[in-house]
């Protein structure tokens, strides 16, 4: 038998050169038979060449002719037995690594299409109610109910309704929506028109990231080849135009609409008034790719997994600067110490770790004394943060923490749709704020203040420590004052910085 | 490319999404996709077809940042400038990109690629490259200006 040599072809290990070492292996062994398989998730091994199931990374095409021989040192053993996916439940991410995104075959053979076949098999009302019991929370951010939005728009009347799903994946620090679009789009497809079935929609869109290429050329390939199974629901991927803030739900759906992606005042509910004023369930790639096994396994298998209210499994993605980065799904309840320093492995540079930002731009900056908070959405509300999309960004010590809170606002700024004034005008003057509190107050009025006409500030000098009660004032005015979560979480990562880490503001310490 | 047939290539990328939902986008995206840049020939093309104002189709032409309205001119190279590739020293790295690149190739950023553990990451057309050093970025200008 010809060995068989697995190589990813995820957009990740190709910007790792996997392209050009799966060419070398073609060329050093004809007889192999080379597959283009998802990948496993442990990105500091990428490209990772596993060949008869024994892997060895990171490959370059300089390793080849040693790993044919047998004699390469990069050699990590079974790839299956490796601790670092030995110590995962993974559910969504079951067929990370092993079958080739787009062969149906594969898919089949590894469960694909279960959870469908039940489904149709019963009511959409005993769908519903298996996705209740599942406790699935929705994986965007927001972590709703998945079961109660998809029963509020399975009983609006309505002659058409939308399966819409959020694939915008903008929040630095998350790839997983990629992965999965890319290593088991089949997957998702089964996830919408399961919901399809539950809510009576025949229509779905995947809203899908410019940045992301290479998901959108799999999801067409893969809504292609799977059409005649999921009929009569369709589906059609849509790309965004590089717009942060279409990944905010009402956002998307203007976007969708081919008109600005403003976000607009809720109610009416995406649910109730959606895509064309219709009944539309908004859910996340990975929300909508955990129906599947919720389906073909049952609700109640999925919420053994879990703490508390945050029932299954996260597919966290720990990034930035650490050493064994990549995509880890497992129970909620882990601690954010054990993700960045046992399975992270520390900092990447070798530095001290510093901090770290959890779920994505607009999600909280912890110290390392808060690590024993553990990963569910309650425990994380809790210190001041959130989980988001799972994002997980670890900084060493090189770090400026006055720069990203400052960065904070500025991507506020950029990316605002400009709807409303906290968040259009509050982040240009949250950046000001920051200059100043860096430059240790101001020396005087401006140049405004001075006008005779202005009666009402109290002008002068000021201090540090006044630019810090103005930029907590301000921070209270975005988080209260904005629609969505641009504006209104913006404040996390800035208050968190400015509270755990006041020396790098000029401040003694935050008021709280 | 003359005008003429410019312009028969410009209704034929508008015609296709006339009866799509909210096609708006999708055509934008083809225009900007095929050349460059979205002409004020191109907006009123589509504020024709999907019975809109002109202000409408600019409104949400200039909405979005992957669509200009004059062509750049020079090769492009995203470098992702979001926190995950700062924590792996971006931001030095895009400096210097600056600099190499001294007006051959305009560097432009973007808020991340969705590769995040192994940055710093820049795209280029639809290749995606990862774990960028100093010598890799300079390749990658010196190809793009080629």
């Amino acid at each position: 038998m010809s060995r068989v040599i697995c190589i990813s072809d995820d957009a990740l290990a190709i910007a790792c050169g996997a392209d050009r070492v799966a060419e070398a292996f073609a060329e050093a062994a004809p007889d192999a038979e080379i597959r283009r398989v998802s990948s496993w998730g442990m990105h500091w091994l990428e490209p990772l060449v596993e060949v008869d199931g024994i892997g060895f990374g990171p490959v370059t095409t300089d390793d080849v002719a040693a790993i044919l021989d047998g004699s390469s040192e990069k050699r990590i053993g079974k790839v299956t037995e490796h601790p670092w996916i030995a110590r995962q439940q993974r559910l969504t991410f079951a067929r990370a690594g092993q079958t080739r995104p787009l062969d149906l075959g594969d898919y089949e053979d590894t469960g694909g299409w279960a959870g469908l076949k039940r489904a149709r098999d019963m009511t959409p009302q005993a769908v519903l109610d298996e996705v209740k019991a599942s406790g699935l929370r929705g994986r965007g951010g927001a972590g709703f109910p998945a079961g109660i939005k998809w029963q509020t728009v399975a009983d609006a009347a309505s002659t058409r309704k939308y399966i819409v799903c959020n694939a915008d994946e903008g929040d630095s620090g998350t790839f997983a929506d990629r992965m999965l679009m890319e290593g088991d789009p089949y997957c998702l497809i089964e996830g919408m028109a399961i919901a399809g079935h539950a809510v009576g929609a025949m229509q779905g869109y995947i809203y899908l990231r410019s940045e992301y290429p290479h998901a959108m050329a799999k999801l067409n390939a893969a809504i292609e080849a799977s059409a005649h199974i999921v009929a009569p629901f369709q589906l059609e991927v849509r790309m965004g135009a590089g717009a942060y803030v279409c990944g905010e739900e009402t956002s998307l759906l203007n976007s969708l609409e081919g008109k600005r992606g403003e976000v607009r005042a809720k109610p009416p509910l995406p649910a109730i008034e959606g895509l064309f004023g219709k009944p539309t369930v908004v859910n996340n790639v990975l929300t909508l790719a955990a129906i599947p096994w919720i389906m073909a396994h049952g609700g109640a298998a999925y919420a053994d997994y879990g703490m508390g209210r945050s029932r299954g499994t996260m597919p966290i993605q720990i990034a930035g600067n650490v050493k064994h980065g990549g995509l880890y799904e497992t129970a909620f309840g882990v601690t954010l110490g054990e993700l960045v320093s046992d399975i992270g492995g520390g900092t990447d540079s070798g530095g001290t770790l510093r901090a770290v930002q959890v779920g994505g731009p607009l999600g909280a900056y912890f110290p390392p004394t808060l690590f024993d908070t553990p990963f569910d959405y309650e425990s994380f509300a809790a210190k001041d943060g959130l989980i988001g999309h799972g994002g997980v960004v670890v900084f060493d010590d090189s770090v400026d923490m006055w720069a990203q809170a400052r960065f904070a606002m500025e991507f506020c700024a950029h990316e605002s749709c400009g709807k409303c004034t906290p968040c259009r005008i509050g982040s240009v003057r949250g950046m000001e704020t920051l200059d100043r509190m860096r430059g240790g107050g101001r020396a005087g009025s401006d140049s405004v203040e001075a006008l005779p006409q202005i009666r009402n500030t109290s002008g002068g000098v000021r201090e540090a420590s006044a630019e810090l009660e103005l930029i907590t004032d301000l921070c209270d005015l975005m988080q209260s004052g904005s629609l969505c979560a641009l504006g209104g979480f913006t404040p996390y990562p800035v208050m968190s910085a400015i509270r755990h880490f006041p020396e790098d503001f000029g401040i003694a310490e935050a008021a709280e | 490319m003359d005008m003429t047939s410019e312009n028969a290539e410009l209704s034929a990328i508008v015609e296709r999404y006339r009866d799509a939902e909210g096609g708006l986008l999708p055509a934008l995206r083809d225009i900007q996709n095929t050349f460059g840049h979205i002409s004020d020939a191109a907006k009123r093309q589509c504020a024709e077809v999907f019975n809109l104002s002109r202000a409408e189709v600019h409104g949400v032409a200039s909405f979005y940042h992957d669509f200009r309205d004059q062509p750049t001119g020079k090769p492009v190279i995203r470098l992702c400038r979001a926190e995950a590739c700062q924590a792996r020293g971006g931001e030095a790295l895009a400096a210097e990109a600056e600099n190499m690149a001294s007006g051959r190739v305009m560097i432009e950023p973007v808020y991340c690629l969705g590769l995040c553990s192994v940055g710093p990451n820049a795209m280029v057309g639809e290749q995606v490259h990862a774990r960028l050093g100093k010598s890799d970025i300079a390749r990658l200008i010196d190809e793009a200006a080629a």
